[in-house]
């Protein structure tokens, strides 16, 4: 096996110097995602401001890899528009989902390309995962809130 | 004088194909012997013999193989009662593994308290107490804490030092009038704790309440005579002790099994049958509804002959070796802390740690680059990570066929990880 392709170093810096972490307000969804099998763990918080995300903000217990996949997140999606985001989201699942045969488009993905080697070890693809699993169910949750919001008003 | 030990590792290895298997350009170090262990030719062989020779249903049949099968199926329920001291065969009921054997006694106590004619021992009422510990496996935790919630009983467990030993001091005051049930495991899996028995059994017993084991871990690795133990009943699995998955047993005395309500009802669990009303059938085959894992049950008759071959005195000492040698090399690793006893004394050759400022995950993900396979997580067993604050571990386990060498090769992988994350 090769821990290079795993381990990139875009990755270990991610996880050594975590981007944007930290919960913060204000924030219309949050959402806590445990993986079982490792009891890692997050809580994710999505702040939107008309279209765009203005703002993700996260606290986590994990692994290189989870850690790392949630500051790569809060990079991409923070301050982007909600349908780039999802798109985000859209193409990184995919490349997660690639079984090593996705390369991962650097133009759109970013850093988040570096993540490509994970996705042929079955057993760390959850891990690169959980973070946007959480911000797939916060941006849920806000834009649920902010509907309802919308109806009480 | 130094206890020798007198297992020939070299002979044992050779009789574990997958201990050659090369992981990368290097051969496997299997370290996660607590998790699974491997299989010698001889359980393999003797499951593929009973399948290509004798195979058919039991206890139905009149021909020749059916007759085969039932002698195996029963040869194999009086080997591991012999294998664990049990005075009767009838005593052993084969189950999937351990969590199914835990579970088929939850179900009967929950089952009993549905029952006004239940036997008094088995009748929970609201207040009644079930007595487990704070370092279980979640198979020893989570049928218990369901049936307390669903009779009203009370949970209550015994705490844990911070040398990873159970807090023998209050257990007068945890089992006390009110506890009607005491289950607790032999040996820990994630903190590799031997925990003595008798003070909890002669506890149990003052009271009245019913006591017994977890031994999952314990069975497998050293000599466990129920009757010597002085309890009510065991659950242990197949897999661990070089046998075959799916196939697990619960050993508890006769008098408690009569007593038992069943858990799963249907084909062979009865003694007559109408479209209003079944009589069951004694025990074990009560207990045993369907058809059952028969060849599995050869396999762990095979893995019972070979440990009893070996010795389990000698598995015992070998293991100890290995574990205070695990011990000694694991101090000198750099963050490294040992969760659970630092001395191999009343503890197992399963050893977890923690390596300061790396996750457990990408500890199990570099030692995996070497080759050297152990368990990473919580282990099932979420409320001992708690009580020492740590999300997860690195669990090295040894077993009969590790060696000296394989434990150096683990500790200079821990190096590897060492320079991948700093």
């Amino acid at each position: 096996m090769n821990l290079d392709e795993l381990y990139q170093e875009v990755i270990l810096d991610h996880y050594k110097h975590p981007r944007g972490a930290g919960l913060r307000e204000p924030y219309e969804g949050e959402s806590h995602q445990v993986n079982p099998t490792c009891g890692d763990e997050i809580t994710l918080r999505v702040h939107v401001d008309g279209d765009k995300v203005a703002d993700v903000s996260y606290e986590n217990v994990g692994c290189s890899i989870s850690k790392a996949s949630a500051s790569v997140l809060y990079e991409l999606v923070s301050g982007a528009t909600v349908d780039d985001a999802l798109a985000r989201l859209a193409e990184f699942t995919e490349l997660m989902n690639s079984k090593g045969q996705g390369e991962g488009d650097e133009e759109t993905l970013e850093d988040a390309v570096a993540f490509a080697g994970v996705s042929k070890y079955p057993m760390r693809v959850k891990c690169a995962l959980l973070g946007w699993m959480a911000f797939k169910d916060a941006l849920v949750r806000a834009e649920a809130a902010s509907t309802s919001g919308r109806t009480d008003a | 004088m130094e206890a020798v030990t007198k297992l020939d590792v070299e002979a044992v290895r050779a009789d574990f194909p997958i201990l050659k298997r090369m992981i990368g350009d290097r051969q496997l170090a299997y370290l996660d012997s607590a998790a699974t262990s491997q299989k010698p030719v001889q359980v393999v062989d003797a499951m593929r013999r009973f399948t290509d020779h004798s195979n058919a249903n039991i206890s139905r049949s009149v021909h020749t193989l059916g007759a085969e099968a039932t002698e195996a199926y029963e040869g194999a329920r009086a080997r591991v009662a012999a294998f664990i001291g049990a005075p009767s065969a009838d005593e052993v009921v084969f189950t999937k593994n351990s969590t199914e054997a835990i579970n088929l006694l939850a179900y009967a106590f929950q089952n009993a308290a549905l029952d006004p004619h239940a036997d008094p021992r088995l009748r929970l009422a609201p207040g009644d107490e079930i007595v487990v510990t704070e370092m279980e496996h979640h198979a020893n935790l989570i049928p218990w804490q369901q049936l307390a919630q669903r009779t009203g009983a009370v949970l209550k467990w015994i705490g844990i030092t911070d040398h990873g030993r159970l807090d023998l001091e209050s257990v007068p005051d945890v089992i006390t009038e009110r506890t009607k049930l005491v289950s607790f495991t032999h040996v820990a899996n994630l903190l590799g704790t031997v925990n003595p028995t008798s003070q909890i059994t002669a506890r149990a017993r003052e009271v009245g309440a019913l006591v017994g084991l977890d031994a999952s871990q314990s069975v497998p690795h050293i000599p466990v005579d129920v009757a010597g133990l002085g309890v009510d009943f065991i659950a242990f699995t197949g897999h661990k002790m070089l046998g075959p998955t799916g196939i697990g047993v619960l050993w508890a005395k006769a008098d408690l099994l009569d007593a038992m309500p069943p858990f799963l009802t249907g084909g062979s669990m009865i003694k007559t049958v109408t479209m209003e009303k079944t009589t069951f059938a004694d025990a074990p085959a009560k207990f045993e509804a369907g058809t059952p894992p028969i060849a599995e049950a050869v396999g762990l008759a095979a893995a019972v002959d070979y440990l009893d071959a070996l010795g389990m005195e000698n598995v015992r000492a070998h293991e100890k070796e290995l574990a205070g040698y695990m011990l000694e090399r694991l101090e000198t690793v750099d963050g490294l802390a040992v969760i659970g006893p630092r001395v191999p004394i009343g503890r197992s050759a399963t050893v977890s740690f923690t390596l300061e400022g790396v996750h457990p995950h990408d500890v199990g993900q570099v030692l995996d680059s070497e080759a050297v396979a152990v368990r990473v997580g919580h282990h099932c067993a979420k409320p001992t990570c708690d009580r020492f604050g740590v999300n997860a571990t690195t669990r090295a386990s040894a077993y009969v066929y590790n060696t000296h060498e394989e434990i150096d090769r683990l500790v200079d992988a821990l190096g590897k990880v060492r320079k991948v994350f700093t």
